[in-house]
């Protein structure tokens, strides 16, 4: 079934990196949906988070190229029961004096900030799971967005409960 | 630059010299180059090596990037090739993308721009890293003249281990002529490339007990038996066990075409007896092969009764396209060598197992003897007539490259391929052009052994420029053209799936191949007859020269089997 999966790829910070991957998924035809890159402590090594979509035959095959690129160190899915998977949104939204107290009350709910403030626009930030970040952008949709950026999806395995 | 009194025990060099010492390091005794502006100081540095690498002077990048191929899929070395920045670069691309396809460990080095000027849209430049990403199997820009011996170490050791494949370093001007200490690194460190080379156990044992257990089995063999040097244990394990074998295009020569236990090429144009026991086995054992489309016709038929095995060095190869049961991630050889240790001593049950598949050999025999390949003699050359010949008369010892096409095809079903590494072809892109420049290649290799490419007159034309090569280097090649004046292979698809309208698959106007050789000062034999086709093929055999054999050909013949392309491969239309 196609489905949602989340790759984190630990690769060699070395210049063309980023394009080998990318090229990787455009060349054998598998989707991008985001991707978030940085270096990690070590400074030749850079993390990827890439969400990506298909069944697990497309996932097995996107492991496998991955793995064969010279610079990739190592491959891993991170799924929602093991991990911790977080997507921040910038929204410039209309701030009337009809709406403005609606978004400190939304601001409040989803536990974002407000960053930016004008005399029209408020700007808020949330940190959420992508389904947090999809339902803030539904309730505030009839207030009037001007303006949004979202950035990839950055995930973290969480620490294994012993028990 | 350091000039202490130091700087001499350091052992400074050039970027050029450190180039020509690495590949020394290397064990490279020859290059395939073209020379240009970027290269210049590389090739200035190359005349004082030239006691120690032989450097071919291609007619044309491409012909120089197929022939390092030639040179590679002969020997088994890493072939190696030096051409210049931009066009010298891209003129490579398509004999790059040929080696990357069929798995061929070539290093190709590229001049590039000053590193002062890249990204400039300077003379000469192309984004040659950028181009080559997606057809190599790993490429470098060479910033720092302190990477150079490393990169070239990482390229040797990537290019010839794993799945092998062709590896590019992109080399700007100014590091060829900057001074660096040489020390040629004796370990390499790479952290996300580490093939696995031994199979593991429990998988072999569960390959083993299946392979005893199956009534049906069949031994499916690619290019990968002949890249991993293992023909010598495929037989074994054939003959231990009577497991009936076929083979892909590249997997040609892993085993002796004319062993009773081998049935063919499978495939679209595979013989009736391997595409029937693939359709019928109910356990294939797939070696260094890849389930390519032209191989599987419709995916969800192929094998339809069976449980797959599937030994390949390549883990992304597994379960591509078909699901495999028993994967074995390892090299072919080794993997081969420790089923057959598994195997070793269980004498019972393989007599056992032996015994109740004598049915299934006679039935894939019936098959064969059913329908065997075969063509109609009459007054005018049989393109096949022509391959048998020159089989016999070869006695299968030659090393026989190939366009590609029906000439191709016909090679790989009529010349009974004995030895690996005897057929060089450019099986996973399909490169026209290729065979002549890998006939050189493989003859440069291969001296004492007769070298032929057989080749259209429609692809002989895509690198007939290297017949100089082949002259200047007097390279005793023999080019047999199976002339229809047609583009053979297209013809019969626009005969058999387009009403037989020939858009532009006729070639009206060919040169005269025999004037044509003569005037590079080859030999050039024509056969019209089939009385002529013999004696063409033991003179040019006599010629210790380039010899152009043009047999003029029956002009619609057609090669069948044939699968129809998405078909089942059992529904082969026959002769």
């Amino acid at each position: 079934m196609e489905k949602t999966h989340i790759l984190s790829i630990l690769v060699e910070n070395e210049s063309g990196v980023l394009t080998r991957v990318a090229g990787l998924f455009s060349a054998r035809g598998f989707n991008i949906d985001s991707i978030c890159v940085a270096k990690t402590l070590e400074k030749s090594e850079s993390k990827m988070i890439i969400a990506t979509s298909g069944d697990t035959q497309i996932l097995e095959q996107i492991t496998k190229q991955l793995n064969r690129l010279v610079n990739v160190i190592k491959v891993q899915e991170l799924t929602d029961e093991d991990s911790v998977l977080r997507q921040t949104v910038l929204i410039k939204v209309n701030a009337d004096e009809t709406t403005k107290s609606d978004i400190f009350r939304i601001k409040e709910i989803f536990g974002g900030r407000i960053i930016d403030v004008s005399r029209n626009y408020y700007t808020l930030e949330v940190t959420g799971s992508e389904r947090k970040i999809d339902s803030l952008i539904d309730i505030l949709r009839p207030l009037g967005i001007k303006d949004i950026v979202k950035t990839g999806i950055v995930a973290l395995q969480r620490v294994k409960r012993t028990n | 630059m350091n000039h202490n009194h130091n700087s001499s025990k350091k052992n400074l060099m050039t970027g050029s010299k450190i180039i020509l010492e690495s590949l020394i390091k290397e064990g490279v005794d020859t290059i395939f180059g073209y020379p240009g502006g970027a290269v210049l100081n590389i090739y200035d540095e190359l005349l004082n090596y030239n006691a120690q690498i032989k450097h071919i002077l291609v007619r044309h990048e491409q012909g120089a990037a197929h022939a390092a191929d030639g040179y590679a899929r002969a020997s088994g070395k890493v072939g190696v090739v030096l051409v210049t920045s931009g066009p010298g670069a891209t003129n490579t691309i398509t004999g790059i993308a040929t080696a990357n396809m069929d798995s061929v460990p070539m290093v190709i080095l590229t001049g590039q721009v000053p590193t002062n000027l890249i990204g400039n849209d300077a003379f000469q430049e192309a984004d040659t890293v950028g181009i080559t990403r997606p057809c190599t199997k790993h490429n470098y820009l060479v910033k720092d003249i302190k990477d150079l011996a490393r990169t070239i170490k990482e390229a040797f050791y990537i290019a010839s281990t794993g799945r092998p494949g062709p590896v590019l370093i992109d080399i700007p001007k100014d590091i060829t002529s900057s001074v660096y200490e040489f020390d040629y690194p004796e370990n390499i460190e790479l952290r996300g490339y580490n093939p696995t080379y031994f199979g593991h156990h429990i998988q072999i044992s569960k390959l083993a007990a299946e392979i005893l257990k199956a009534k049906k089995p069949l031994l499916y063999a690619g290019g990968g038996v002949i890249s991993s040097n293992a023909a010598g244990e495929l037989l074994e394990l054939a003959e231990l066990l009577d497991l009936p074998v076929t083979s892909t295009l590249m997997g040609l020569g892993c085993f002796p075409a004319e062993h009773p236990l081998f049935f063919g090429m499978l495939g679209m144009h595979g013989t009736y007896a391997a595409n029937m026991a693939i359709s019928n086995a109910d356990f294939i054992v797939a070696i260094g092969a890849r389930f390519d489309d032209r191989v599987t016709g419709k995916v969800e038929e192929f094998g339809k009764n069976a449980k797959f095995a599937h030994i390949d060095i390549d883990p992304s190869s597994i379960g591509k396209n078909v699901k495999i049961e028993i994967p074995v991630v390892g090299d072919v050889k080794s993997v081969l060598s420790s089923l057959l240790e598994v195997l070793n001593g269980r004498n019972e049950e393989i007599s056992s197992a032996k015994y109740e598949r004598l049915g299934w050999l006679e039935e894939i025999n019936g098959w064969k003897y059913e329908h065997p390949l075969l063509y109609h003699m009459k007054d005018i050359i049989k393109p096949q007539y022509v391959i048998e010949k020159i089989y016999e008369l070869t006695g299968g010892e030659a090393v026989i490259a190939t366009e590609v096409g029906q000439s191709q095809m016909w090679t790989a079903q009529f010349y009974k391929f004995k030895n690996p590494r005897t057929l060089l072809t450019s099986g996973g892109l399909g490169t026209m052009g290729f065979g002549f420049p890998a006939a050189i290649g493989a003859q440069i290799a291969q001296p004492d052994k007769t070298v032929f490419d057989i080749a259209g007159d429609g692809s002989i034309q895509m690198n007939i420029q290297e017949l100089a090569t082949a002259v200047q280097y007097n390279l005793p090649v023999k080019i047999a053209i199976i002339n229809n004046n047609f583009l053979g292979m297209i013809r019969q698809w626009q005969e058999l799936f387009y009403h037989k309208r020939y858009s532009f698959s006729e070639m009206n106007v060919n040169p005269d191949f025999v004037k044509l050789a003569e005037a590079y000062g080859a030999v050039g034999l024509r056969a019209k007859d089939p009385d002529d086709v013999v004696p063409v093929i033991e003179k040019a055999l006599s010629i210790k020269k380039p010899v152009i054999m043009d047999f003029v050909v029956d002009r619609e013949e057609g090669v069948y089997p044939m699968v129809a392309p998405g078909a089942p491969i059992t529904g082969m239309l026959l002769v």
